[in-house]
């Protein structure tokens, strides 16, 4: 399944760069991409492993940017 | 107070601060002190964020690069290169921050076509909810100015549309009952009641929004080269900053630590590779959101790299280069007058749905009295026999001529290029009409300018036949025209030009996308157009060009050009420059003044530089 996020206060490419990076070593992870621009994270992963994935996507966020909301 | 009014405050009294430094005659010590106070305003947050990254087990940030080298700098008491560096730093990072903000409004802006609302009837009452909760079969009542919220069908009233946002003309287009009505699309002056055909995940509207966000995704070969680049960068040069800052003081004889220290802070301050990270996707998304705002869908940045290598296209014929609507172009006759045999023709085919009948009927124009035609025959195939007027009647092809024994008259020493259905009364050859389908008014002008923009190879792949096909190939000036093939025959042909293509040549194929998606998926960049109300279009493309002008071909080669251009010019500047400023501070010979421009400023002009792709 695709699940969009979106990434507030994103506020610097490279940083953005490094979350799509992370996100991608991710076990279960497809496919990550981290759009500066539209400040939103697009996964694709099995849906039985979702939930769980998110969670360590939102910690390997913060650890690249502490100030970053996700919101679903 | 927003975040870039106060940053630019706290420039502005460092800067000041700063300036006290310098000029006045101060104390020593209370130089410093102004000296600390203005790095500290300026600074503090940097430094913040370094620390905290730091104890995240995150080095190599930006901030803790910029925080080492300013530190350095005060060490070894180059305090107002450190905080001029800071305050720089901070200026670039204003700049970037608003134009950053600056191009996300006017991609938003851009994608200010999704409805918020739409109005419901039900049971007699009208009931505001949210677009997605309506379903096919739906009335949905729509008033002037509002957005159209669904894809559906105009079942009471009139208005125009204004379908601009989609398709980049300004020309509204007039509906009436029965005509569908697009999602995304502004309804002007009437009020209209609509039945809804597709749910909002569905709709037009949903599709682009969706298509155009997901645009940046399919990354092109110089993004995938900068992420990768800005990988290895930063570290390398850090690495590259510490053997600097320690091996020359120790092995080169009479070498001073701070000397080489200040050269490695200089490393330091170049090894953020944020001028690209930014500026080369937004240049990809200007582009893509420049192009869309004229009516043409681009659904990767990967497919911009492309149409920018585009050297040969091939066309389908209908609908694409044509209109895809038959005319009746010439009438010969033999016995009767050519209004006489129109008529005649007509009321023959007046049972028939065959685009050709319409056409003829078209061209006829009056009501049609149903009383005077007995026993219609549709001969698939060959065409129509039936009495009009108590006279028998054969209209259709020259089949159908052959069949019945009426020998054909040659009427015209020209030989007609479309469509020909001859008429026979009382087995007498009467005449024929000619039908042809229309080139669209702006199919010639569009070869022109492709060709201008050296797009040197222009096909046509047709269904149809040779003589039509290659009528209409001459017409328009292009280099050839292979006709008669059947769907599995054009994939054939199509994959022969794919093999003889140059190695660096891209090659597109553009089509109505209804019949030809096997094509239009092999092709090097496949091109819809018509993608508004279609989409099967919007699916099997690359590239949709929403409304049906071919000229906006040349268009989004242009804009793909220029967006490579731009791109191609920010990796050149960047690194160049940033390499420039690396080899004169290895060697001594620059300073940190330089360094700061070559990351900061670099950053920015390569930003500002970017957003010239959203405009055209």
């Amino acid at each position: 399944m695709k699940k969009v996020v979106k990434l507030e206060n994103l506020d610097c490419a490279n940083c953005a760069a490094k979350m799509e990076d992370g996100v991608s070593k991710i076990s279960g992870v497809e496919k990550v991409t981290v759009s500066f621009l539209m400040q939103k994270m697009t996964i694709i992963a099995p849906e039985e492993q979702m939930e769980d994935i998110l969670k360590q996507a939102e910690k390997v966020i913060h650890k690249v940017e502490p100030d970053v909301v996700l919101k679903l | 107070m927003n975040k870039h009014k106060k940053n630019l405050i706290r420039i502005i009294i460092s800067a000041a601060i700063f300036l006290l430094a310098i000029l006045l005659p101060l104390p020593n010590i209370v130089t410093l002190l102004l000296y600390i106070a203005a790095y500290l305003i300026i600074g503090y947050d940097v430094l913040w964020n370094a620390f905290r990254n730091v104890i995240r087990g995150h080095v190599l940030d930006e901030n803790f690069l910029m925080s080492i080298a300013t530190i350095g700098a005060f060490a070894i008491a180059k305090y107002d290169e450190s905080i001029f560096v800071m305050l720089f730093y901070q200026v670039g990072e204003l700049f970037q921050s608003y134009a950053v903000a600056q191009s996300r409004k006017s991609i938003t802006a851009l994608m200010d076509i999704r409805p918020d609302y739409a109005n419901v009837i039900k049971d007699g009452e009208v009931k505001v909810v949210d677009p997605e909760e309506v379903m096919p079969g739906d009335r949905i009542l729509i008033k002037p100015g509002e957005k159209i919220p669904l894809d559906g069908k105009i079942v009471v009233g009139q208005t125009s549309i204004n379908t601009s946002a989609l398709t980049g003309e300004s020309l509204p287009r007039e509906s009436l009952v029965g005509d569908e009505v697009i999602s995304g699309c502004i309804n002007l002056n009437g009020t209209i009641e609509v039945e809804v055909t597709k749910e909002f995940e569905e709709s037009t509207v949903s599709k682009i929004l969706e298509l155009v966000e997901s645009a940046s995704d399919r990354k092109a070969k110089s993004e995938a080269f900068i992420t990768k680049f800005a990988k290895y960068y930063t570290p390398s040069v850090v690495i590259f900053a510490a053997l600097l800052a320690v091996i020359p003081p120790i092995f080169v004889p009479g070498a001073l630590f701070s000397d080489w220290l200040y050269r490695a802070l200089i490393f330091l301050v170049v090894s953020c590779p944020c001028a690209l990270v930014i500026s080369i996707p937004l240049g990809f998304f200007g582009g893509i959101g420049g192009a869309s705002k004229k009516g043409i869908l681009i659904k990767g940045s990967n497919y911009l790299e492309s149409l920018s290598k585009v050297t040969a296209i091939a066309f389908d014929k209908t609908g694409t280069l044509t209109k895809g609507n038959f005319v009746v172009h010439d009438i010969v006759t033999n016995s009767v007058t050519k209004e006489n045999l129109l008529e005649v023709a007509a009321l023959a085919e007046s049972h028939s749905s065959h685009p050709i009948a319409a056409s003829i009927r078209a061209a006829f124009g009056k009501e049609l009295s149903m009383d005077r035609i007995r026993e219609v025959q549709e001969i698939a195939g060959f065409g129509i026999s039936a009495i009009v007027d108590g006279q028998q009647v054969y209209a259709g092809n020259a089949k159908l001529m052959a069949e019945q024994k009426i020998e054909i008259k040659q009427l015209s020493k020209v030989k007609p290029i479309g469509t020909t259905i001859h008429v026979a009364i009382d087995g007498n050859y009467a005449g024929y009409l000619e039908i042809r389908d229309e080139i669209k008014p702006t199919s010639k002008a569009a070869i022109k300018d492709l060709r201008n923009s050296g797009v040197n190879s222009l096909v046509m792949l047709t269904g149809d036949a040779k003589v039509v096909g290659e009528a209409i190939a001459s017409e328009l000036s292009l280099d050839h025209a292979y006709t008669e093939l059947l769907p599995a025959d054009k994939v054939e042909k199509f994959e022969e030009m794919l093999a003889k293509r140059g190695e660096k040549d891209q090659l597109a194929f553009v089509g109505d996308g209804i019949n030809d998606a096997p094509v239009l998926a092999r092709a090097d960049v496949g091109i819809a157009m018509g993608g508004l109300g279609s989409d099967a279009a919007i699916e099997a493309a690359d590239v949709v060009i929403m409304d049906d002008d071919p000229q906006k071909l040349a268009t989004a080669i242009r804009i793909a050009r220029k967006t490579i251009r731009i791109v191609k010019q920010n990796i050149i500047f960047a690194l160049g420059v940033k390499g420039i400023i690396l080899i004169l501070g290895a060697i001594g010979l620059s300073n940190m003044w330089e360094a700061v421009f070559a990351d900061v400023g670099v950053s920015v002009i390569a930003i500002l530089n970017s957003i010239r792709a959203l405009k055209d």
